[in-house]
C-alpha cells in the first residue's frame, strides 16, 4: 500500500503489539498500516460518515464521535499510544485535546503541518495567506483554524506540562535537520505528560 | 452471487418442540414448549455461516421473505436480509424465531396449556432476556449450530445479543447491537408501566384470563401501542409527517379525530390490537425492564461484559430518544474497557427509534461492510 509520508515516521515509535488510539483516523489507513507493520490493537475516532464506513470496510475498529466533545469514554492511561495525525490545526480546543491525549495515552504522537515553512512565509510577506499543495485551502474555506509553526508548538508544550520526547521533521518525505522551522513541512512529535515538579 | 439485491421469496415457518423442562429466571419451570422459526439461505457443511436475528418488542420469526399471497407484506426486517442485501442470504444462513412468550406461534400466554387444555393466560410465567437466550441456544443445538457467525438485533433484540455474548461467549463470533441499551432508564421503565397499566386496567383484561371470556382488552392494548408509537418516533418526524394538519379544514370543537396525527395513532393502535396478544405485550415490556447484566453481581457493565469474546458492531441513531446514542456509548465504553474489538456508528436519522428498521443507505452500508468482513474471515 502507499503510505502517507508521516505513517512510517509514526510507525517507528509505535512498539509492536501496542494498543493504539488514532484521533481523527480518517479512512483508517494509518491504523491498518500499523496493524500490518506493528501488529497493533487499534481503534480510530472519526466523525465523518464516509470515513466511518471506510474503516468498517477495512476491518479497522472505529468509534464515531466528535473529538471536540473530549475523550470522557476512555479510561486514563488505557492506551499505549494516542495519535493525532494532521488534525490538531482543525480543532477548536487545543489545550483540552492535548491534555486528553496524554491522559488517555501513555504516549502521544502528534503530527502538525508547519505554518512557518519558508514558502508559506514568502506568501505572507507577499501579502497573502499561504496556499500550497499541503495546505490547499483558501482562508475562507479552510477547516484549519489553529495554525502554528513548529517553534510555536514546542513553546505550547513547554507551557502546558508536555514533555517532548522525540521529534522527526520532514519535507516531502525526507528528513530535515537544518533550520527545521524554516525548511520542514511536517513534524511528528512523541510526547508524554511531564511529571509534576 | 446475485448482482442485485432481491427477496428471499416465499418462506415457510417451522416449529421446533422442546420436551426438556426449562427452568426460568423467575424460578418457574416450563415443562415443554414450541419455538416457531424461519430460516433463509443454506447452512454450510461446517455450520459456520449461521446468523441469528433477535426480535424486539412486537417482532416475531417472520423476518424476511413473504407468505403465499402476501407479497406486499414481507417480514419485518426484509429490507436488510436477502440475496445480495446487507445480511446476504447467498452467504449466510439466517434464522429468525418467535421468542418464548410470544403470540405468533411460539409457546406463550395465548397458547393452550397441555395440562389444562386452556390458554395459559395469567399462569404463563414471566420470561427474561436470559431465558430467551437459553431457548435460542437450544434451538441452535437442534439445528446443529455450535457457533454463530453473527447474532444481530435491534432494541430489545440488541439486549439479547449482549446477553448471548456474556452467557455463551464461545458461541458468538460477531455481535451486532443496534439501537439498544445495556439496561432501561427510569423514564423508559415508566413508559412501559403506563402501557402496562392501560392493559391491566382494561375491564376486558380479566386478570389475564380474558380468553375464557371471549374478549380481548383492545382499549388497553390500543392505548399501549399508541403511547409506544409516540416514543418510537421523533418530534421532528412527527412534525414533518403530520404537522398540525386537520382531516377537515375547520375545528370541530369536539373529541373526534381531527388532527392527522390522531388518525394515524388510532389506526396504528387498532391494527396492533387486532393482531397482538395483550399478555405477550405485558411480558415483553417486563423482559425489557428486567434486563440488566449488572444486576445480579451488583457490578459495572465493564465487569459484566468481561466474559464476552465476540467482536462488536454497535449502532445508534441520532434522533432515537427511547434508546439514545448515549446508551450505546455505555456499551462501547464497557467493550473498550475489556479490549474487545468494537466499531460504533451513530447514524444521522430523523425517524427516532424506528430508524433501525428503515433502509438508510449509510446504516445499511455499514452492516453490509461489517458482514462482508465476517464472511471473508470465515471464507464464506
Amino acid at each position: 500500500m502507499i503510505a502517507r509520508s508521516d505513517f512510517a515516521a509514526i510507525a517507528q515509535w509505535v512498539t509492536p503489539n501496542a494498543k493504539v488510539l488514532d484521533l481523527g483516523c480518517g479512512d483508517g489507513s494509518l491504523l491498518k498500516y500499523l496493524a500490518e507493520t506493528r501488529n497493533i490493537r487499534g481503534y480510530g475516532i472519526e466523525i465523518a460518515d464516509a470515513n466511518v464506513l471506510a474503516c468498517v470496510e477495512k476491518n479497522v475498529n472505529v468509534i464515531q464521535m466528535d473529538l471536540e466533545a473530549g475523550l470522557s469514554g476512555f479510561e486514563s492511561q488505557s492506551f499505549d499510544f494516542v495519535i493525532l495525525s494532521q488534525t490538531l490545526q482543525a480543532m477548536h480546543h487545543i489545550e483540552q485535546l492535548v491534555a486528553e491525549i496524554l491522559r488517555v495515552g501513555k504516549h502521544g504522537i502528534v503530527t502538525i503541518p508547519n505554518f512557518g515553512y519558508w514558502r508559506h512565509r514568502l506568501q505572507v510577506l507577499g501579502g497573502h495567506m499561504p496556499v500550497s499543495k499541503d495546505l490547499p485551502y483558501q482562508w475562507y474555506d479552510t477547516p484549519n483554524i489553529h495554525f502554528c509553526t513548529f517553534a510555536d508548538f514546542e513553546t505550547f508544550c513547554r507551557d502546558h506540562g508536555v514533555q517532548m520526547l522525540e521529534r522527526h521533521i520532514m519535507c516531502d518525505g525526507a528528513s530535515v535537520t537544518v533550520l527545521p522551522n524554516l525548511f520542514g513541512k511536517l513534524a511528528v512529535y512523541r510526547l508524554e505528560r511531564r511529571a509534576p515538579d | 452471487m446475485h448482482s442485485q439485491s432481491s427477496s428471499v421469496g416465499l418462506v415457510t415457518p417451522q416449529t421446533a418442540h422442546f420436551e426438556a423442562p426449562l427452568s426460568l429466571n423467575s424460578g418457574a419451570v416450563l415443562d415443554g414448549y414450541d419455538l416457531v422459526y424461519e430460516t433463509y439461505g443454506t447452512l454450510n457443511a461446517d455450520k459456520s455461516n449461521a446468523v441469528l436475528i433477535c426480535h424486539a418488542l412486537s417482532g416475531n420469526h417472520h423476518v424476511a421473505g413473504f407468505y403465499p399471497g402476501q407479497e406486499k407484506r414481507p417480514g419485518w426486517w426484509d429490507n436488510i436480509i436477502g440475496p445480495g442485501k446487507p445480511v446476504d442470504t447467498d452467504r449466510f444462513f439466517v434464522i429468525g424465531l418467535n421468542n418464548l412468550g410470544g403470540c405468533h406461534g411460539s409457546t406463550g400466554p395465548s397458547s393452550l396449556n397441555p395440562k389444562t387444555g386452556k390458554p395459559y393466560g395469567a399462569s404463563f410465567p414471566l420470561v427474561t432476556v436470559e431465558d430467551w437466550v437459553e431457548t435460542q441456544a437450544r434451538l441452535a443445538n437442534r439445528l446443529g449450530i455450535v457457533t454463530f457467525a453473527a447474532i444481530m438485533g435491534g432494541s430489545l433484540g440488541g439486549m439479547q445479543v449482549l446477553s448471548w455474548t456474556i452467557r455463551h461467549p464461545q458461541r458468538v463470533r460477531h455481535a451486532l447491537v443496534i439501537a439498544s441499551a445495556p439496561k432501561l432508564t427510569a423514564q423508559n421503565i415508566a413508559f412501559n408501566d403506563v402501557a402496562r397499566q392501560a392493559i391491566l386496567t382494561d375491564p376486558d383484561f380479566h386478570g389475564g384470563d380474558f380468553y375464557a371470556h371471549g374478549v380481548v382488552p383492545r382499549r388497553g392494548l390500543r392505548l399501549a401501542r399508541m403511547l409506544g408509537h409516540i416514543t418510537y418516533l421523533s418530534d421532528d418526524v412527527m412534525g414533518e409527517k403530520f404537522g398540525r394538519i386537520l382531516k377537515n379544514d375547520v375545528f370541530q370543537f369536539g373529541y373526534g379525530v381531527e388532527f392527522e396525527v390522531e388518525s394515524y395513532l388510532r389506526y396504528q393502535g387498532d391494527k396492533f390490537a387486532d393482531s397482538f396478544d395483550a399478555n405477550t405485550y405485558l411480558l415483553m415490556t417486563k423482559a425489557l425492564d428486567y434486563f440488566d447484566p449488572t444486576h445480579h453481581q451488583r457490578t459495572s457493565l465493564s465487569e459484566a461484559l468481561k466474559p464476552a469474546t465476540a467482536d462488536f458492531l454497535v449502532v445508534s441513531f441520532t434522533s432515537d430518544w427511547r434508546f439514545a446514542p448515549s446508551r450505546s456509548h455505555e456499551i462501547v465504553k464497557a467493550l473498550l474497557d475489556n479490549d474487545r474489538r468494537v466499531s460504533y456508528a451513530e447514524i444521522t436519522a430523523a425517524h427516532g427509534h424506528d430508524a433501525f428498521l428503515m433502509p438508510d443507505p449509510h446504516y445499511h452500508g455499514l452492516v453490509r461492510g461489517y458482514l462482508n468482513n465476517v464472511a471473508r474471515g470465515l471464507e464464506l
